[in-house]
């Protein structure tokens, strides 16, 4: 696992109760019970961690990422890392 | 026997004018008084616009040496105050002085003082803030500065619920006359949060809309940030009458609850519980209601499920009511928003006419009663409600209708 895959795992994970961090790439942000206000704060942490800038605005409906593996893929293409 | 409460004065400092009079006369024209930001720098700001009290001059309404112990927080309360009390009539002889509640609602308190005396400190490395800088910024400050300079020496204190705190205020204050602990009270709410480090905070919240202010429509964006005040007299009918005052409108009922829910996310239960509250408190029944001037802060969240509360709570008369946001026009001036948004509800009756929600760009699904879109509406309205439903789960409703 590279370092930006297990970054936003642990970024993600934090938010979630401890027996439901051992995420896959294929895990549904909705499902695994990522909320709105989940969503800004996971969203600050990775712009902290990997110094982007993410556009996000929680009034539109469509949240632009669904999975994990989406997120991962999103971030490793703005920061050229593996 | 509870006492009827009466509403005798107004005054109001806003982003579309500096008067009652002009405010109301650009609500009921759809004027909308969102722009990008005058008094802050926008360069690192990615939402940039917001309703500002435009070409604001402290010195056109104080002294200097009255104007320095004031943030613009508690200037506007003050001149919103004076105009109110002006328009009442009133004069504070003969013991009403001491007779006479200040309950004025105020969400975050004097910003623009707190964000440029930390940037003295931290930027600039000062090694001292200026003397008034507590004072200033004081949550409190608007109503010690409203009682001082208008001489109020009831009770007096600051109702702090973030978007719901000047309904709150007016909600206590109405308590307060109707109970008959005071025969009059000076209430409203006052805000001037639109400083760089706090608009930097909303933008984190991920919620300010980019372009404008578009409640209940589709494509709306979020919400924009306002500041303004608005204070009204309001006395015991009994009072009122005595003195052979105008009489402007009547407080009816007052609804409160809380979600207990979600800390950002709204709730259509506690929201629906708060509007059931207001008219049960004001012995109205839902089709009593002709016009709801809604919180509608158009985010995508609030705007839904204020809806559903609305349908909840009125049930098949919700699809007769006409509903608007005044948030369209003046944006969300937070804990003067209720304030402001009452004077408009009551000047509605009083007028006749039902000020637009703007920048309506078409129906959302979600959205589906009638908001009032882009034109004023001539239309009778006897009983009105005015929601405020604030971040914290923290709902509250007024009920008013015309005097008679």
């Amino acid at each position: 696992m590279g370092d930006v895959t297990a970054e936003v795992i642990a970024i993600i994970g934090k938010k979630l109760p401890p027996d439901k961090r051992n995420l896959q790439m294929a895990d549904r942000l909705d499902e695994i019970g990522v909320d709105s206000l989940m969503a800004v704060e996971m969203i600050f942490d990775l712009e902290e961690k990997f110094d982007i800038e993410i556009p996000f605005n929680a009034n539109d409906a469509k949240l632009e990422f669904e999975t994990v593996g989406e997120i991962v893929e999103a971030i490793k293409k703005i920061t050229g890392k593996a | 026997m509870p006492h009827r409460v009466v509403v005798t004065g107004w005054g109001v400092l806003s982003s579309i004018g500096h008067t009652a009079e002009t405010y109301w006369s650009n609500l009921s024209r759809g004027v909308c008084g969102i722009a990008p930001a005058a008094t802050i720098p926008t360069d690192q700001l990615t939402q940039k616009v917001v309703a500002e009290v435009k070409d604001y001059d402290p010195l056109k309404f104080f002294e200097e040496r009255e104007a320095s112990p004031m943030d613009r927080v508690a200037q506007f309360g003050v001149i919103a105050a004076r105009e109110a009390i002006a328009h009442s009539g009133l004069t504070f002889d003969d013991g009403l002085s001491e007779q006479t509640a200040t309950i004025i609602g105020c969400g975050v308190g004097g910003q623009s003082t707190q964000d440029e005396n930390y940037k003295r400190l931290y930027r600039d490395n000062a090694k001292r803030l200026h003397p008034l800088t507590i004072p200033r910024l004081m949550v409190n400050a608007p109503a010690s500065q409203i009682s001082m300079s208008c001489g109020l020496r009831g009770p007096a204190f600051v109702v702090a619920s973030a978007c719901a705190s000047a309904t709150h205020a007016i909600g206590l204050a109405f308590q307060m006359v109707r109970g008959g602990q005071v025969p009059v009270a000076v209430t409203g709410g006052a805000e001037a949060c639109i400083a760089f480090g706090t608009m930097k905070g909303w933008e984190a919240l991920r919620v300010l809309a980019p372009d404008t202010c578009r409640p209940f429509s589709r494509d709306r964006k979020g919400l924009v940030i306002g500041e303004g005040a608005a204070v009204m007299v309001i006395e015991s009918l009994d009072h009122a009458k005595n003195r052979s005052a105008n009489i402007l409108g009547e407080i009816a009922g007052f609804g409160m609850s809380a979600d207990a829910g979600d800390l950002l996310s709204p709730d259509a239960g506690g929201m629906c519980r708060a509007i059931d509250g207001a008219l049960k408190d004001g012995g109205l029944g839902a089709s009593d209601i002709q016009y709801v001037n809604a919180h509608g802060t158009g985010t995508a969240a609030n705007d839904e499920t204020e809806t559903e509360a609305l349908k909840r709570a009125f049930g098949a008369h919700a699809k007769k009511l006409a509903i608007s946001s005044n948030k369209s026009m003046i944006g969300h001036a937070l804990g003067a928003a209720g304030a402001l948004e009452l004077v408009a509800t009551l000047m509605s009756i009083r007028e006749g006419l039902v000020p637009p929600t703007v920048n309506y760009l078409g129906p959302d699904p979600a959205c589906d009663l009638d908001c009032v879109p882009n034109e004023a509406r001539a239309m009778r309205v006897d009983a009105a409600l005015s929601n405020s439903f604030a971040f914290g789960g923290l709902n509250a409703v007024l009920a008013v209708r015309r005097f008679a």
